[in-house]
């Protein structure tokens, strides 16, 4: 089976919990003197729920029979891509994600950086560190100072060591 | 109205607004340019400084420069990086990006700038004539006919982002409009299929969605396969446009201004739709060998959402400046503003303060101008933007793309989410699926819902669909265009 039915099946699981949810439990607390108006919360997404189950049946029954076309990048072949380095590079942005609050902006930050350049190959290591840091103290200043919103720059425990 | 052309002249063209329409353009342009800072942002961040100003002339004069600004940065990137960081500019990458890896950057900004400056100026032109008329045409609109005008937009960009699969661009639109269902309403009052997570309270971030369908898969298909960017050096080979190509997109640009203006004046719908109505449109009409080109590099593709967001944007402050009522998000923050600032936009703004209301009007045309005359100039170093390293230039796309989410929600977990979402959206353009349905449907998906609800409150049910006739004019006009590229498909079947 190809890649867009194998998601159209997801997505028909998806709709049909959803529409489960819409149908049968949703307007299970709902207030009596609610349940007379004609529009309840559950209306629009049952609606929703029944085009989606449709549309997805349609994919993946083939309905609409179209030339399969390979994008960018054929998924099938996908060992002969990159892939090792794009893996990578998500990692790194979960850990990111992670760090950015307890390690402070300005290390997780030019770290991301850096180390995101290293694994697309650059080894220019003084000009990497040159880049990461200042392009981190521009974005950390404008963020910060310019636009007003908190970031931590510095590791949790050092603020919590100047703090006290 | 003479008089008051005048008086606008006067007041923005004196040093101080000038220097102001001048600052708001060339910030919007350059935040604008980062994805992930939309016009809503941006606006919102120039408040402060705008009240501080203290004249409510000025304060409205920069933020409509910085909101002018921000849609033309956002073309921008979307043109030279795919990754719009505003609805409104979506569109415009579908031809823009394409031209930008065939080596035609350089052309593809200059026709967004001429485009844009056409855009806002006819837009301008329109808004000074039709203003007072206009905003009774918009309060004729109840919700029935926002819902069913809604539809009109969700189908037509079905109708075109499928490229042949209809039905799995319907799908998106439908998944859009199901996460748009995602937390607590503001016509309910109630938390919907949060599953009782606290983070999802208020719903998915518009920001976050739109980089993890645009900016991250985009640049992870940069690493998978490594090309584009930096191919041509980043030099801007070729900023000219030819007579012929010029006269090809004279009438695009004339149609669009004056449907994306109008489109812009009704609440609701702005930029965002204008821009895919005027590109759908555009394809519709355009002779079948140009109609393939769609999607693939073609000026008019370009032209037309260019145009047409620019005119919206326009329009949209025909119902806040005449009549109170914000059409958008982006002219909410203004209403806000000016209400800090002690006016009161209405339909008395044109006679207890003309000077503020012309001014307006007339820093329109000089920040379209300035746009033009800056941002045309400065396309040759905005582009340099594609002749930074691969290497350094891919981090630095993904840190955007996380800040831009963490800007918009200030909330760490939104960044897991981007993630998650980034690799469902790479799942889905591995697998073909059009992703721009999806955040259109989840943009329009709350006012969809609440105009629908609205209707059905009003009417006791679903009758307003054929009591109103506008509506069911407007709803079969929807089915059409969904059933359009099946007919076509089958007569070109049947012709063969």
């Amino acid at each position: 089976m190809a890649l867009d039915r194998w998601i159209a099946l997801v997505l028909l699981g998806i709709c049909l919990v959803y529409g489960y949810t819409a149908f049968f439990t949703m307007d299970e607390g709902l207030a009596p003197f609610a349940r007379r108006n004609p529009v309840w919360p559950s209306t629009f997404p049952k609606v929703l729920s029944v085009f989606g189950v449709v549309a997805s049946l349609l994919i993946l029954l083939g309905v609409e029979k179209g030339e399969e076309k390979v994008g960018d990048i054929d998924y099938r072949r996908l060992h002969e891509y990159k892939l090792g380095q794009a893996l990578i590079l998500l990692g790194l942005m979960v850990v990111y994600a992670l760090c950015l609050r307890p390690v402070g902006f300005l290390l997780s930050t030019s770290l991301f950086l850096l180390i995101g350049s290293f694994v697309l190959g650059e080894r220019k290591w003084l000009l990497m560190l040159v880049i990461s840091l200042s392009a981190t103290f521009i974005v950390w200043y404008l963020v910060q100072e310019v636009l007003g919103i908190y970031m931590r720059p510095l590791p949790m425990f050092i603020t919590q060591l100047i703090g006290a | 109205m003479l008089e008051g052309i005048l008086i606008g002249l006067q007041t923005a063209l004196s040093l101080q607004n000038l220097l102001v329409v001048i600052g708001g353009c060339l910030i919007g342009t350059f935040i604008g340019m980062l994805p992930g800072l939309g016009p809503m942002s941006i606006i919102a961040i120039m408040i402060p400084i705008a009240i501080s100003m203290g004249d409510p002339s000025a304060a409205l004069i920069l933020l409509a420069g910085v909101y002018y600004g921000a849609i033309f940065g956002g073309s921008t990137s979307s043109i030279l990086l795919n990754a719009p960081g505003v609805a409104g500019t979506v569109a415009s990458s579908f031809d823009g990006y394409p031209m930008a890896q065939q080596g035609k950057a350089g052309k593809a900004l200059t026709i967004a700038a001429i485009a844009s400056f056409a855009g806002g100026t006819i837009g301008a032109i329109l808004l000074m004539i039709f203003a007072p008329m206009l905003s009774s045409v918009a309060l004729l609109f109840h919700s029935a006919e926002y819902f069913a005008l809604m539809i009109v937009g969700l189908s037509a960009i079905a109708a075109f982002a499928g490229q042949g699969q209809v039905v799995k661009a319907l799908l998106m639109t439908v998944l859009g409009l199901i996460m748009a269902t995602v937390g607590e309403g503001a016509l309910f009052n109630l938390p919907r299929f949060t599953a009782g997570i606290m983070d999802l309270q208020s719903g998915f971030g518009f920001i976050t969605l739109a980089m993890a369908m645009f900016a991250l898969p985009e640049a992870i298909f940069l690493v998978l396969k490594p090309k584009n960017i930096g191919d041509d050096g980043g030099e801007i080979k070729d900023l000219r446009i030819s007579r012929a190509e010029a006269r090809s997109i004279a009438p695009v640009i004339g149609r669009q201004s004056i449907q994306g203006f109008f489109i812009g004046v009704l609440p609701g719908a702005g930029a965002t739709i204008a821009s895919f109505l005027g590109y759908a449109v555009e394809r519709n009409i355009a002779p079948k060998h140009e109609q393939d080109e769609f999607g693939k590099g073609s000026i008019k593709g370009l032209a037309a959402p260019e145009s047409a967001n620019n005119a919206a944007c326009t329009g949209s402050f025909v119902p806040l400046l005449t009549l109170g009522i914000p059409g958008s998000g982006t002219t909410a923050i203004l209403l806000g503003a000016l209400i800090a600032l002690n006016v009161t936009p209405g339909p008395r703004l044109m006679i207890d303060e003309p000077q503020i209301f012309w001014a307006v009007i007339m820093s329109m045309f000089i920040g379209n101008l300035v746009l033009l005359i800056l941002n045309l100039p400065l396309i040759p170093y905005i582009a340099k933007v594609l002749a930074i390293p691969r290497n350094y230039l891919i981090p630095f796309i993904l840190f955007f793309t996380l800040m831009g989410a963490y800007i918009g929600q200030n909330n760490a977990t939104e960044l897991l989410i981007l993630v998650g979402f980034g690799v469902c959206g790479i799942a889905l353009k591995f697998a073909n699926y059009p992703l721009p349905p999806l955040l259109i449907g989840f943009i329009l998906g709350g006012m969809m819902e609440d105009n629908f609800s609205r209707s059905m409150q009003l009417y006791g049910g679903v009758s307003f669909i054929w009591e109103r006739p506008m509506t069911m004019g407007l709803l079969v006009l929807a089915v059409v265009l969904v059933l359009l590229p099946g007919y076509r498909a089958m007569r070109a079947k049947r012709a063969v």
